[in-house]
């Protein structure tokens, strides 16, 4: 069982929910390029401009760790980035869980398809992004270079969650707000779990529905759980909801 | 409680009285927002009120505190700070822009906390919320001012970048009879012009002339000298009788030019192919001599050294002849090979001479690319002082023929 985090944060997202599959599964957590404890030299800027090189590590991963029969578990962006594994790997995956899925965050006048944010929502998301890493490379920079002098900085970096290289934070924002991955949804004949929140304004209910609809096999389950993090606000239904989900298709 | 010293004034006490807890709530210098576990508004003093414009009935049990925000802070809300508060209990100095009831956009930084029940479930979440208008601005100004000095920076590069070219030749010529490599590589990042500087030029009779030398300093006074050193060089070498005559009129120049404090050290010598070889004629002006390698790979110093040109002090140089056998290689090199640095060690005469030895029977240009891959490699990529070397090859006798 394979665990990936969305945008914004790591794998200390899963902390209430991947330890409950431990009995049962072997549990993957990882860390995409430029979050959490990755490996800052990964990240390459032509790859990663696109979900398809996340996805593309993903496969490496599973591949890397031989890894058959994957339930993968995907919450926010990560949801497609495993739609976009599974298409392109499909032999090694058993079942999607998508944790909050959009294939497409921008609306579509053309197509009338709501997506919920205008290109100048995303521009808001990069100067937000901006604004709050202005202290973070002045004062984060130098625990990540090892600053003997002021060592209490390492101390407080280690103790954060959710940190992130601010550039690659700004073009992983980039490359999951400005994806359009409607088409993928088709390519995926894996079995799938859909879990939507209510009131989660990154994922709106309609995204859901849709998420539901254009995939092949799919089964869609609404929570009581309220914004765009089950997983930490309510980890006890995220649970139930996977577990039952998990039983039923056995 | 009293006053710091003795009596409580009449002041102290009427500010003791004013500040009950719960005006201190309603009207302290920040906002303060309770939100339930969703983010629902439970609570909002009269700060925050008064700073957005909306009443108490319009937020308490009405509107989610993300709802609130500007749509892209709302985006940095649900995937940062809400996972982050959750996790840590503290979110600090969060920047975000607060949509008002009249539309207009309040810059404010959030500092949160979350109030868990006896069992440890989120039960409440506070925030304290500052009004952030004229930091936000200065912080813009900071961001778009950092821009501008990166695009400031990229522009030096371009133009040093730029500069640099037109001070070596755009292409080293094929000469019958002889073999011929340079490199250069520029110290630092490359933003700075250096002052080292070679050229490759044909002389009237058959001959060739090359001049390499470092001009003292870096950037643009350094590059004025570079040029008036080049060009001079290609104009005394047409009529000069000796090498030492070059360099001579090089060290007029330099005294004549408006900038007295410039002065370079450079090696000036002809070539000509001949049956045994190429034949030499050589003077160095305070510069490193030349190295002799032969194909076995000993290595020697050619030539005699003379002064610094451009200083006031009379001007000793002398000129001397060699031939290079069949086989045979020169090289020259300015001092950023010989004080390359890591740490406190130099790179030295010692490495550069291996590094010769080693690659002795290779063609010109591999000898002038290991060696300057090798100055490069022994300070880790970060060069402090331009490199520039020139290699001058008597062709083997069974490739000339």
């Amino acid at each position: 069982m394979v665990f990936a985090h969305g945008f914004g944060c790591d794998q200390n997202m899963w902390r209430h929910v991947a330890p409950r599959f431990a009995d049962r599964y072997r549990v993957v957590l990882f860390d995409h390029v430029g979050a959490g404890g990755a490996d800052r030299s990964a990240y390459d800027p032509d790859r990663h401009s696109s979900l398809a090189g996340y996805a593309a590590d993903v496969i490496e991963l599973v591949r890397a760790l031989d890894l058959h029969d994957v339930v993968f578990v995907g919450h926010s962006v990560s949801a497609m980035i495993g739609v976009l594994a599974a298409a392109d790997a499909p032999e090694r995956f058993a079942h999607l869980v998508l944790v909050g899925p959009s294939p497409r965050y921008l609306d579509d006048p053309d197509t009338g398809y709501v997506g919920g944010f205008t290109p100048d929502d995303i521009d808001g998301l990069l100067d937000s992004l901006a604004s709050n890493y202005l202290g973070w490379s002045a004062a984060m920079a130098p625990a990540i270079v090892g600053n003997a002098e002021r060592p209490e900085l390492g101390a407080e970096l280690t103790e954060s969650f959710c940190r992130a290289d601010p550039e690659i934070q700004r073009r992983f924002a980039e490359a999951t707000f400005r994806a359009d991955n409607r088409a993928d949804l088709a390519r995926v004949a894996t079995p799938c779990l859909v879990l939507q929140c209510r009131d989660d304004i990154i994922a709106p209910d309609a995204v859901g529905e849709y998420v539901h609809e254009h995939l092949a096999d799919s089964v869609l389950v609404r929570m009581a759980a309220t914004g765009h993090c089950p997983n930490l606000s309510a980890p006890d239904e995220t649970t139930e909801a996977i577990d039952a989900y998990l039983r039923s298709s056995m | 409680m009293a006053a710091p010293d003795g009596e409580p004034t009449r002041g102290y006490i009427r500010a003791l009285i004013a500040d009950d807890p719960h005006e201190l709530y309603e009207t302290a210098p920040c906002g303060y927002l309770s939100l339930d576990p969703s983010g629902l508004i439970v609570k909002a003093n009269r700060t925050f009120l008064r700073w957005t414009g909306y009443t108490a009935g319009e937020l308490v049990e009405r509107r989610r505190f993300q709802t609130l925000l500007a749509v892209g802070d709302r985006i940095f809300f649900e995937t940062h700070f809400a996972p982050s508060l959750a996790m840590q209990g503290t979110v600090r100095e969060i920047a975000a822009e607060i949509v008002c009831a009249d539309g207009q956009r309040l810059p404010v930084l959030l500092n949160a906390v979350r109030k868990d029940d006896e069992l440890g479930d989120h039960m409440r979440t506070r925030i304290a919320v500052f009004d952030a208008r004229e930091r936000r601005a200065y912080e813009r100004e900071l961001l778009s001012e950092r821009q501008r000095a990166e695009e400031a920076a990229e522009r030096a590069r371009a133009l040093a970048a730029t500069l640099q070219r037109t001070l070596l030749p755009a292409t080293i010529p094929a000469i019958e009879g002889m073999d011929l490599g340079t490199a250069y590589r520029p110290a630092g990042d490359g933003s700075v012009v250096g002052g080292d500087f070679y050229d490759v030029f044909e002389l009237n009779d058959g001959a060739w002339g090359i001049v390499l030398g470092d001009v003292c300093g870096k950037g643009a006074a350094a590059a004025t000298i570079t040029a008036l050193a080049r060009h001079t060089a290609r104009a005394y070498a047409v009529r000069a009788s000796s090498a030492s005559e070059v360099l001579r009129g090089l060290h007029d120049a330099i005294v004549r030019s408006d900038d007295t404090d410039g002065f370079c050290t450079a090696l000036y010598l002809t070539a000509r192919a001949g049956g045994e070889g190429v034949q030499l004629r050589l003077s160095a002006g305070g510069h490193h001599l030349p190295l002799r390698v032969t194909p076995s790979g000993s290595v020697s110093e050619v030539g005699r050294t003379g002064n610094l040109l451009g200083m006031l002090e009379p001007l000793r140089l002398h000129d001397d002849e060699a031939t290079l056998a069949p086989g045979e290689s020169l090289v020259l090199y300015t001092d950023g090979v010989l004080e390359a640095q890591r740490g406190d060690e130099l790179f030295g005469a010692e490495r550069l001479h291996a590094i010769c030895s080693v690659h002795a029977s290779s063609g010109a240009q591999a000898i002038a690319d290991a060696l300057v891959g090798e100055v490069v490699g022994f300070q880790r990529g970060d060069a402090r002082d331009d490199i520039a070397v020139v290699v001058l090859q008597a062709p083997p006798l069974d490739v000339s023929r």
